[in-house]
């Protein structure tokens, strides 16, 4: 009773056009000052510092280089997670077989693996003797260049792969049958028709492999050996040199480096994100240009299933088996006496554990945190309600996406040290993880509005809704599964982040201690490291599958 | 240009029969409809002769070639979606020439065909403009073209004038039939709309749970329907219950509840057999003033005036409360008015008799 006159209340307090605004500009207040310009800021804060360290050629050369590699690498990688991604994706959503179903499961596996976890997954397999090494002499991919490519691989190929999977499903198959009816065999209408009409989630998938590969820190850091360094571990390893007892730099030259490193990291991903962005929707495959007699060869039966095997086996030898070849020393060590050991809390498993309740924590306060400031903000993207600025906006919400989690979390360290001094070293870090996260939320629920007619918020209103009542009783129920999915994806990438966990604060996170243990900053057993990497595992999955079963039967729309 | 001819084919979607061991054919230069309610399984048939679908039994032949396993791209058809499916990405031009240079015509070729049929449809100065900016007719034309340019040797269309609105639909009605006639092109049209079917088909196919129920040209199907449902379906009827009184040779006479009488053609009929006599309401009249009691003469009051332009539609209420449609041309017959005491009578030849269904009429005559 009380609950539907509070309701009430509220319907009938939304009907005032300043209650609405008063909703929308606090929402906007809120992504200005906790997500949009602290990051920004900061770096303009320690520019002084910059130009300090500008004079020693040293730093600017390894800074350089560092991101050289950095830009290098998510090129590289990007456009093989597209070569790779998109048969698979095909595979997934043309597919007749219900073992697609089976595969698309599995695809969704490695986004329940922290990517730290996955770091270390991957170095046992490639380079430690427990892995492929076994079978000979020395590692088969030693630390470096090549296994952090591999690593930037198998973290961003589910990412692509669902969202291409994604535009596959929801395009419209007609275009494709009209070409195949006009002559075009299967490879010709999927080169001239279906490409050019998914450019946009093509771009969007490269976008997202691109922004994954720059910003990773911590399982880059475990696979990038003594000698390689991309932007994210440069500024990592220059944090790591002035905590050094005794320090290695000055704070000085950390701020100026992490700073220099940060501004042109930022710098370089908008140039590149705005190219994309232009060219991409600029560049057309031509259909002009024919090849009858090769297409038709390669669309059906043998090629397809050439393409299908190689697709299989690219996903299964490089990214799956990599992804979970942790959970073998995890298995083992169940017998023996780590696992005593770790669930009594015994040294060093009860900063483990604390760390793992830190992770969790913090998890669940940014996702209620950024439902709470971005389902507004949503709303606002999606239906206009601030007319042209809106547009802008929309454009603003990606920027966090695209600027390297490693310096976005040494700017907001920046910002918030300079101006808020007292600001709780917990609160620096849900910050950094809204800032993070903050984009995928209001991303995921505004496509979700977007997808709803408008008519149906017109009907509600001419048969006596209140705003906020059309929000309750047709915006929520339409789009709650979308509301769950952007909530469960802000949970996981929050207690996986590691990069920016790093930059902002000393405290640990859950990902951050497992680096440290793999980085020999403490001294445990593969073994353990492999049980911690299982422990985390296990738990997201139990989280990931509760969220799952509350989701189901609450219907897709 | 070839017949299209289907042998005892059937498609399933789980357990659900779309079509339904279907035996047809559609003969050369023929315009052809497949005519149903929604759900009818039309739109299937019509994808498994354009290889879109394959059926799980039964044989597909085009010409003389079974294309049970032949993939649309090697059919030589023109499939005509009915939200036209046109290239969001290409202009008119690029959509037009997409077919020929898909198939590897050099580029004179390709520029010969995209201007002549471009010509045909009248869009030859909307080269440039993208399918978002043309009207809902250009965009059909260009459709058409587009299956055209392509060499389609049979035209595939699948409610192609359902998302237009009724003046541009009727034109083009006229049009797609012209220009498959001037191409002398096999066309088959699938469509729910009766009189779209009625007005463009040389013949036509009536649809219901996966069956055809009856083939036929336009006048067979109006004058002569073999089932209750295609009496309904093509043109509408009214439908009265009753039992054979009389049976010699081929006249009968049915009575009706309320003692009512009237004369009807017998096909088969025997005394005591409970029927369903169909009477297309334009072959019924009216007069204020005639003789009643006397077979297919009945008296009526008038319960509803509707004005519909070129006719009006009249509720009538027998004696026997039956109520009956008329519908009589607006300009060139009697008007009446609601309330008003007539004569209802039609001719012997106009009344169907079928037998009562065992599932009931309604069920029998439904399009759900």
């Amino acid at each position: 009773m009380r609950w539907k006159k509070l309701t009430i209340a509220v319907d009938r307090l939304s009907s005032r056009s300043s209650v609405r605004h008063g909703i929308y500009v606090s929402a906007l207040i809120a992504f200005f000052t906790l997500i949009l310009l602290p990051p920004l800021l900061g770096v303009v804060i320690k520019s002084g510092a910059m130009y300090g360290v500008l004079g020693k050629s040293e730093i600017v050369s390894r800074a350089l280089t560092a991101i050289a590699n950095s830009l290098i690498i998510a090129l590289i990688v990007s456009v093989l997670n597209l070569v790779a991604g998109l048969p698979m994706a095909w595979l997934i959503a043309r597919g007749k077989s219900k073992w697609l179903n089976v595969l698309d499961t599995i695809a969704d596996l490695p986004f329940i693996v922290p990517t730290a976890v996955l770091g270390y997954s991957l170095l046992l397999f490639w380079s430690e003797p427990a892995g492929l090494s076994a079978f000979f002499d020395g590692s088969v991919i030693p630390p470096g260049i090549l296994l952090v490519a591999l690593l930037h691989f198998a973290f961003s190929f589910p990412v692509v792969v669902r969202v291409l999977v994604g535009a596959l499903l929801d395009y419209k198959m007609e275009y494709e049958l009209a070409s195949r009816t006009l002559g075009a065999p299967p490879i010709t209408a999927v080169r001239t028709v279906t490409l050019e009409i998914i450019k946009p989630s093509i771009i969007a998938a490269f976008t997202l492999a691109f922004a994954r590969s720059l910003s990773e820190t911590g399982a880059t850091m475990m696979v990038a050996g003594k000698a390689f360094e991309n932007g994210a571990v440069f500024i990592q390893n220059m944090k790591n040199a002035y905590s050094a007892s005794p320090p290695l730099v000055s704070q000085a030259e950390y701020e100026g480096a992490a700073a220099f490193a940060s501004i042109l990291l930022i710098a370089l991903s908008c140039i590149i994100f705005a190219a994309i962005r232009f060219m991409g929707t600029r560049f057309r495959l031509s259909f002009q240009r024919t090849w009858p007699t090769t297409e038709r060869k390669l669309s059906y039966s043998k090629a397809v299933i050439t393409r299908n095997a190689i697709t299989l086996a690219i996903f299964f030898l490089i990214v799956i088996i990599p992804s979970l070849f942790v959970a073998l020393p995890a298995v083992e060590a169940l017998f023996t006496e780590s696992f005593p050991k770790a669930l009594t809390g015994a040294p060093p498993w009860n900063d483990y554990w604390e760390s793992i309740a830190r992770s969790y924590s913090v998890g669940v306060i940014v996702t209620i945190l950024d439902i709470i400031i971005g389902l507004p903000m949503a709303v606002v993207v999606a239906r206009k309600r601030l007319g042209k600025s809106s547009s802008i906006l929309n454009i603003l919400v990606d920027i966090p996406i695209i600027i390297p989690s490693v310096a976005l979390g040494a700017s907001l360290r920046f910002f918030w040290k300079e101006t808020l001094a007292y600001v709780p070293e917990i609160w620096l870090l849900i910050f950094a993880h809204m800032a993070i996260t903050y984009p995928y939320f209001v991303r995921s629920m505004a496509a979700a509005i977007e997808r709803i007619s408008v008519e149906l918020e017109e009907a509600s209103r001419t048969l006596g809704a209140k705003p906020f009542g059309v929000f309750r009783t047709i915006i929520f129920p339409l789009t709650k599964y979308s509301l769950f999915s952007g909530a469960i994806i802000v949970f996981t990438r929050s207690v996986s982040e590691t990069g920016a966990t790093l930059a902002v604060t000393d405290l640990k996170t859950a990902p951050v201690v497992l680096v440290n243990w793999v980085k020999g900053g403490i001294p445990v057993s593969p073994a353990e490291v492999g049980l911690g990497c299982g422990f985390l595992i296990v738990i997201s999955f139990v989280i990931l599958l509760t969220l799952r079963l509350i989701v189901r039967g609450k219907g897709r729309y | 240009m070839p017949d299209v001819r289907l042998v005892n084919v059937t498609k399933k979607f789980g357990n659900v029969v779309a079509v339904d061991n279907i035996s047809l054919h559609i003969r050369d230069r023929e315009y052809f409809s497949l005519l149903g309610p929604s759900g009818c399984g039309k739109t299937t048939l019509l994808r498994l002769i354009a290889g879109l679908i394959k059926p799980d039994s039964g044989e597909i032949y085009i010409g003389d070639k079974l294309v049970n396993d032949a993939p649309p791209e090697d059919r030589d058809i023109g499939f005509v979606f009915q939200t036209f499916a046109l290239f969001p990405h290409m202009n008119v031009w690029e959509n037009v020439i997409y077919g020929p240079r898909i198939k590897g015509y050099d580029m004179t070729r390709a520029n010969r065909i995209g201007h002549e049929v471009l010509e045909m449809v009248r869009l030859h100065e909307r080269l440039d403009a993208y399918p978002n900016e043309l009207s809902g007719g250009m965009m059909q034309r260009l459709a058409v073209a587009r299956a055209l340019a392509a060499g389609a040797k049979i035209l595939l269309l699948d409610e192609p004038l359902g998302q237009l609105d009724a003046k541009v639909r009727n034109e083009l009605r006229y049009e797609i039939r012209r220009m498959a006639k001037d191409l002398e092109l096999t066309a088959i049209h699938v469509t729910h709309d009766q009189a779209e079917a009625m007005a463009m088909s040389d013949r036509i196919a009536v649809m219901r749970k996966g069956k055809i129920l009856q083939v036929g040209t336009p006048q067979e199907l109006y004058t002569n329907p073999k089932n209750l449902f295609v009496a309904n379906f093509i043109g509408g009827s009214n439908f009265l219950e009753g039992y054979i009184i009389e049976a010699k040779g081929e006249a009968a006479v049915i009575e009706l509840r309320g003692g009512l009488r009237f004369k009807a053609i017998n096909r088969g009929m025997n005394v005591g057999d409970r029927v369903v006599l169909a009477i297309k309401p334009e072959t019924l009249t009216m007069q204020r003033h005639g003789r009643s009691g006397e077979a297919n003469l009945f008296n009526g009051i008038i319960k509803r005036v509707t004005f519909e332009g070129t006719t009006i539609r009249y509720e009538v209420e027998l004696e026997n409360q039956d109520t009956v449609l008329v519908v009589t041309p607006s300009l060139t017959c009697e008007w009446f008015t609601t309330g008003e005491k007539v004569i209802v009578s039609f001719r012997p030849e106009n009344a169907h008799v079928f037998p009562y269904p065992e599932a009931g009429l309604r069920a029998e005559i439904s399009v759900e």
